[in-house]
C-alpha cells in the first residue's frame, strides 16, 4: 500500500501548554535585562512539493522543520536572532545574542517585574485536522497527472507540459512581553500548470497559478480541464505572436493578476518599511490626492480562502481591512510593530515573514483596486491605439519608486478593438506618475494568488483588480 | 514537540560519523539499502544602519539536511528537514522512503562515480567572526563616508554588512564523505541621491571576502558613490536601436539568466534553446569563450563539491564561439555518456546549475573589434545616435524568457553621444540571446573580477532600447 510521508502528531502542537513556562521565562529574562519589548515567534512546518512533467511524476519533495525567531526592542532599535535549536539552552543563547546586540545583558535581578502571559488566543481551534484532510500523495499525484493529460489532449505543439502542486502547513505561536499570546495554523496550497509551445522558430512559454489558504480540499476541487483549456488557448494564441512595438501607449490591464501593477507601483511604497528607509515618495502625503479619483485601493487579510488571508499576522495581531487609497486620497499605510515604533503609523495586522528566520515587516496581504462603474469593453473602446495586457508576469520596484512588470499575453488595441496578439512587453514607470493615470476601473474585480519577495522573505499574497485603464505608460519592446 | 530539556551546543557542528551511524540504523529499519545525505549548518550575523543609527541587527543559526533513499524497487525519494534530532532523522527516513514509492522509474539518479575522487585544492582561509558591534561600527563609518561624498546623496536605504561561518557535508551509504568549512563576509551599499526639482537616483556596489576584516570597504564606498553620482545628470532617451555596451556585471547577469543554454537538465527537459546535437555547433561570434570555473580564486565562497559529492571543476562551455560542453549532474552525464561535471544539487530530480562564469576571448584570440572606448563613445558602427552603456539590469526574474530566448529588461545606464555622457532616465533593453551572442562587436579592456564572475565590458550591436523621450 502506498503511504504518505508521516505527518506531525497533533499532540506536538505549539498550543501545548508545556511551552508556556519556558516562554514566560524567556520574556521575563529579556524584560529584566532592560528590553522594552521581547517577542518570540515559534513555528513548525510541514511542506510537500510535487512535480508532474509530461505524463510522469518526476519529483516528490516533502520537508518539515521547526525554529524560533527572537526579537528584542529597545527604543527605536531592535535585535533579531533565529535558530533551529528550540531547547532551553538554545533559546536562551538566542535571547542573549539579541540582547547583546542592544548592549543588554541578562541578570538574575527583578525577574518578578514580568507579569506573565495572558490566556492563549487560539485561532487554530478548528484547524487541527487541516493537514490530515489534505490530499494524500496518491491523490495529489493523480490530480496533477490529470492536469498534464488534459494539456496533452487540448493543446497543440506543446513541447513541455508541467503541473506542480505545493502544500505549506505552518503551526505558529507568537508571544511577546506586551501580552501577545496567540496561536494559529496556516495551510497554503498552490497549483500550477506550465507549457512550452514550439513550432519551428516560434516559441511561447506560459503558465497559470492558483492558490488558496485554509481549504484542504482545494486540489480535489480543482477544475483541471478548465485550467488546461484556458492555458492551451493562450498558448495557441501566443505561439506565433509578434513582438510588441515599443513606445508610450495607453493600456488596459485585465483583472485578476493585472493587480500586480498596483502591488509593484504603489503597494510596496505604502509599507512603513519604505517610510523607514526613506524610499517612498508618499511618506508625507496622508490625506493628499496621490491617484486618480477613480482609484480606491484596499489591503486586507480577511477574504475567505484567499492566498494572502490570515487569522492573525506574524506578530499575533488580527488582520484588518485597510483602505489605503479612497477615491484617489491616501488614507493609510501598512504597518507592523517596528513600523509603529519608528514611524508612528498604527499597526494594521500586516506584520509578516516567510519563516522564523526573518523578522516580521510590514507587508501586503490581499491587495486590490476596488471595482468601478465601467464594463471592460468600455475601457477598450476608449482607446484608438494601445495595448491590452491579458496576463501579467512578475515585477519589481526599486529604491527610487521606479517599477516594472512583464506582460505574458498582450493584444494590440486598434480603434477600440482587440486585434493581434503581441509578446515581449515590459511596462515601466514611476508610482507618482502612473497612479494619477489610472483613469477608468471596470466592474469585474477578481483576485489572483501570488508570491511576494521582500525584506522579510517570500510570502503568500493576493493581487487583484477589475480591468483598469492607464492613460499612458512606457511599453518596453522591440 | 513538547519543550525539551536537554542542553545543546549552539549550534551543534555537523558530525558525519554520528549521522552515518544513525542513518545506517534507520535505513535498516525502513528496508532502505542505499541512501545519501547532504547537510548544511551556518551561523550568520548581519547589521543594517540608517543615517548613523543601527537599523537592524540580526543573527541566525541554521542547520538542515536533505536525505535521499533508494527503495527496494530502485526508486528514489527524498525528504528535507531542519530537525537533526533522532526523531527528526527517523521521520526524514520514513518520509523519504514513502516518497520513493512515487520515484520516476525513467530517470533514476545514482551515486556520482566521482563522489570519492580527490577534491581540488582551494585556498579558503577560515577567519574568526568579528563582534556584531564591530560590524556595526564599520558599517556606520562606511555609510557616513558615502553620505559625505556628494551633497545629493541623502540616504543609503539599502545597506548591509554580514558574515557567515558555515559547513557542508555529503555522505552516502557507499562510504563517500565530503566536508567543507567556510567563512565569508559581504558588504553592500546602495545609495539614493536627490537634487531639488529632480527625480531621485540610486546605485550601489558590493564586496565579498573570506572575513569581515578583509572586506574592501573603501573601494565599495568609492564605487557606490561614483555610480550614484554618475546617474544624477539624467535625461530620457529616444526609443530606437543602439550599439550597447554591457558592464561586466550586467553581461554576467544576462548570461546567467540564460544559463539553460548550457544546462544538460534543461536540454533533456526540452526547456533549453540547446539540443543534444548543439554540441560542437557555433553558438556565438568566434571570439567568445565562456568557462564555468567555480575554482577561480576570485570566487569567494566556492564549493569544493556539488550536491552529489562530485568535485567542482573548470569547464569550458563555449570555446571560440562553439558550444563544447554542458553542465551535468550524475544522471544527465550518464544520459550523455560523459562524466559528471560538479554542477548538481541533491534531489529526487536533480537540478543542475552554474557556479561562476569566466567570459572573454579565448587564449590567443583577439577580442573582436579594436579601439573600443565606451567613455568616449568611439567604436565601430557608432553613429550620430550614440551608444548606450548598460550599467545594471533589473527584473531578470520577470523579463527573461529563457526557453524562448527573449528578454525585455529595465536597466540603469548612460547615453554617450557626441562625447557627452548622460544617465538614462528610465528605459528597457530587449532582444534575443542568440542574436546577442552573434552580434558581439568586441570586448573592451581587461576582464573585471566581480562577485559573480569574470568579464570585460562587452559591446553588442543593434539592440532595441525603449525610452521615454
Amino acid at each position: 500500500m502506498v503511504q504518505s510521508p508521516p505527518a506531525l502528531r497533533r499532540s506536538d502542537s505549539l498550543a501545548n501548554p508545556d511551552w508556556r513556562p519556558r516562554l514566560e521565562s524567556l520574556l521575563a529574562e529579556g524584560v529584566a535585562a532592560g528590553a522594552d519589548l521581547v517577542e518570540v515567534f515559534l513555528e513548525r512546518t510541514d511542506s510537500l512539493g510535487v512535480l508532474a512533467e509530461q505524463d510522469t511524476i518526476t519529483s516528490v519533495s516533502p520537508s518539515f522543520g521547526m525554529g524560533a525567531g527572537i526579537r528584542v526592542f529597545r527604543g527605536h532599535f531592535d535585535g533579531f536572532v533565529s535558530t533551529n535549536d528550540l531547547s532551553e539552552a538554545g533559546l536562551l543563547t538566542a535571547l542573549d545574542q539579541a540582547l547583546g546586540m542592544l548592549g543588554l545583558l541578562r541578570s538574575s535581578h527583578s525577574l518578578n517585574a514580568y507579569e506573565g502571559l495572558p490566556p492563549l488566543q487560539d485561532w487554530a481551534v478548528t484547524k487541527g485536522d487541516w493537514l490530515t484532510q489534505c490530499p494524500s500523495l496518491q491523490e495529489a499525484t493523480t490530480r496533477l497527472l490529470e492536469g498534464t493529460d488534459h494539456l496533452n489532449r487540448l493543446g497543440q505543439h506543446l513541447q513541455v507540459r508541467r503541473g506542480s502542486y505545493a502544500r505549506n502547513w505552518q503551526d505558529v505561536l507568537v508571544v511577546a512581553s506586551d501580552g501577545t499570546h496567540a496561536h494559529d495554523i496556516r495551510l497554503h496550497q498552490s497549483l500550477g500548470l506550465n507549457v512550452l509551445a514550439a513550432d519551428g522558430d516560434h516559441r511561447a512559454s506560459l503558465g497559470r497559478r492558483y492558490g488558496s489558504h485554509g481549504r484542504p480540499d482545494e486540489l480535489r476541487q480543482w477544475q483541471a480541464e478548465e485550467s488546461a483549456r484556458d492555458l492551451c488557448d493562450s498558448a495557441a494564441t501566443m505561439l506565433r505572436a509578434d513582438y510588441v512595438e515599443a513606445g508610450q501607449f495607453p493600456v488596459v490591464l485585465a483583472n485578476r493578476f493585472g493587480g500586480v501593477i498596483f502591488h509593484e507601483a504603489c503597494g510596496h511604497l505604502l509599507e512603513t518599511t519604505q517610510i523607514e528607509r526613506g524610499t517612498t515618495p508618499f511618506a508625507e502625503e496622508l490625506g493628499q490626492e496621490i491617484a486618480h479619483p477613480a482609484v480606491t485601493a484596499i489591503d486586507e487579510g480577511l477574504t475567505d480562502g484567499a492566498f494572502g488571508s490570515l487569522a492573525m499576522d506574524d506578530e499575533g495581531m488580527a488582520p484588518q481591512r485597510t483602505v489605503l487609497i479612497e477615491n484617489g486620497i491616501l488614507r493609510r499605510f501598512l504597518s507592523d510593530r517596528a513600523g509603529e515604533i519608528r514611524t508612528g503609523h498604527g499597526r494594521t495586522g500586516s506584520g509578516r515573514r516567510q519563516s522564523h528566520a526573518y523578522a516580521a515587516a510590514s507587508r501586503m496581504r490581499n491587495t486590490y483596486i476596488a471595482a468601478g462603474p465601467h464594463t471592460p469593453d468600455a475601457l477598450i473602446a476608449s482607446i484608438d491605439k494601445g495595448l491590452y495586457c491579458k496576463s501579467m508576469g512578475g515585477g519589481s520596484v526599486g529604491p527610487t519608486g521606479q517599477f516594472n512588470f512583464a506582460v505574458e499575453e498582450g493584444f494590440l488595441i486598434e480603434n477600440g478593438q482587440l486585434t493581434r496578439p503581441v509578446k515581449g512587453a515590459t511596462l515601466i514607470g514611476e508610482a507618482k506618475e502612473v497612479m494619477p493615470r489610472i483613469s477608468m476601473c471596470a466592474n469585474d474585480l477578481e483576485l489572483a494568488a501570488g508570491f511576494c519577495g521582500s525584506v522579510s522573505g517570500s510570502i503568500f499574497v493576493t493581487v487583484g483588480q477589475p480591468h483598469i485603464k492607464v492613460d499612458t505608460i512606457t511599453v518596453g519592446g522591440r | 514537540m513538547a519543550p525539551g530539556t536537554t542542553p545543546s551546543e549552539f549550534p551543534a557542528p555537523l558530525d558525519g560519523a554520528s549521522l552515518r551511524q544513525r542513518l545506517e540504523s534507520l535505513a535498516k529499519d525502513e528496508g532502505v539499502g542505499r541512501w545519501d545525505l547532504g547537510a548544511g549548518r551556518s551561523t550568520d550575523t548581519s547589521v543594517q544602519v540608517d543615517r548613523g543609527d543601527a537599523k537592524q541587527m540580526k543573527g541566525a543559526q541554521r542547520s538542515a539536511i536533505t536525505l535521499r533513499v533508494w527503495n527496494g524497487a530502485g526508486l528514489v525519494g527524498i525528504t528535507s528537514t531542519s530537525d537533526l534530532s533522532d526523531s527528526g532523522l527517523a521521520r526524514a527516513m520514513a518520509g523519504a522512503r514513502a516518497a520513493s514509492d512515487f520515484g520516476n522509474p525513467d530517470d533514476v539518479p545514482a551515486f556520482s562515480p566521482l563522489a570519492t575522487a580527490p577534491l581540488p585544492p582551494l585556498d579558503q582561509p577560515l577567519q574568526e567572526p568579528l563582534s556584531i558591534l564591530s560590524l556595526l561600527d564599520t558599517l556606520k563609518e562606511a555609510e557616513a563616508d558615502l553620505l559625505q561624498r556628494h551633497p545629493a546623496i541623502a540616504t543609503v536605504p539599502y545597506n548591509g554588512l554580514s558574515q557567515r561561518s558555515s559547513e557542508r557535508l555529503y555522505i552516502n551509504s557507499d562510504g563517500a564523505c565530503r566536508h567543507q568549512e567556510l567563512t565569508t563576509a559581504s558588504l553592500y551599499l546602495y545609495s539614493r541621491a536627490e537634487e531639488a526639482g529632480r527625480k531621485p537616483r540610486s546605485s550601489g556596489a558590493m564586496r565579498v571576502a573570506y572575513g569581515a576584516k578583509d572586506l574592501d570597504v573603501a573601494g565599495c564606498v568609492a564605487e557606490a558613490a561614483e555610480r550614484t553620482i554618475a546617474h544624477l545628470n539624467y535625461a530620457p532617451i529616444e526609443t530606437g536601436r543602439y550599439t550597447c555596451v554591457f558592464s561586466p556585471e550586467a553581461f554576467l547577469d544576462l548570461i546567467g539568466a540564460f544559463s539553460s543554454l548550457f544546462n544538460a537538465r534543461a536540454v533533456l527537459d526540452g526547456v533549453s534553446l540547446s539540443k543534444r546535437e548543439s554540441l560542437g555547433q557555433p553558438l556565438a561570434v568566434p571570439f567568445l569563450s565562456i568557462r564555468d570555473n567555480g575554482l577561480h580564486p576570485g570566487n569567494v565562497g566556492a564549493a569544493r563539491f556539488d550536491g552529489e559529492g562530485t568535485p567542482t571543476q573548470c569547464l569550458p562551455l563555449v570555446s571560440d564561439g562553439v558550444l563544447v560542453n554542458f553542465l551535468h549532474s550524475e544522471a544527465t552525464a550518464r544520459s550523455f555518456g560523459v562524466a559528471p561535471t560538479g554542477h548538481a544539487g541533491l534531489g529526487a530530480k536533480v537540478s543542475v546549475g552554474p557556479d561562476w562564469f569566466e567570459i572573454g576571448a579565448g587564449a590567443g584570440v583577439p577580442g573582436g573589434a579594436e579601439g573600443l572606448d565606451h567613455l568616449s563613445g568611439t567604436g565601430p558602427g557608432v553613429g550620430s545616435e550614440g551608444l548606450v552603456v548598460i550599467d545594471s539590469l533589473s527584473a531578470l526574474h520577470a523579463g527573461v524568457k529563457a526557453s524562448q530566448g527573449s528578454f525585455s529588461l529595465p536597466f540603469d545606464g548612460w547615453w554617450i553621444q557626441g562625447g557627452e555622457s548622460r544617465s538614462i532616465e528610465a528605459a528597457t533593453v530587449a532582444g534575443d540571446i542568440r542574436t546577442v551572442l552573434n552580434s558581439l562587436v568586441g570586448f573592451e579592456g581587461l576582464a573585471k573580477l566581480t562577485p559573480g564572475g569574470l568579464c570585460p565590458w562587452v559591446w553588442v550591436d543593434g539592440l532595441s532600447v525603449t525610452g521615454e523621450a
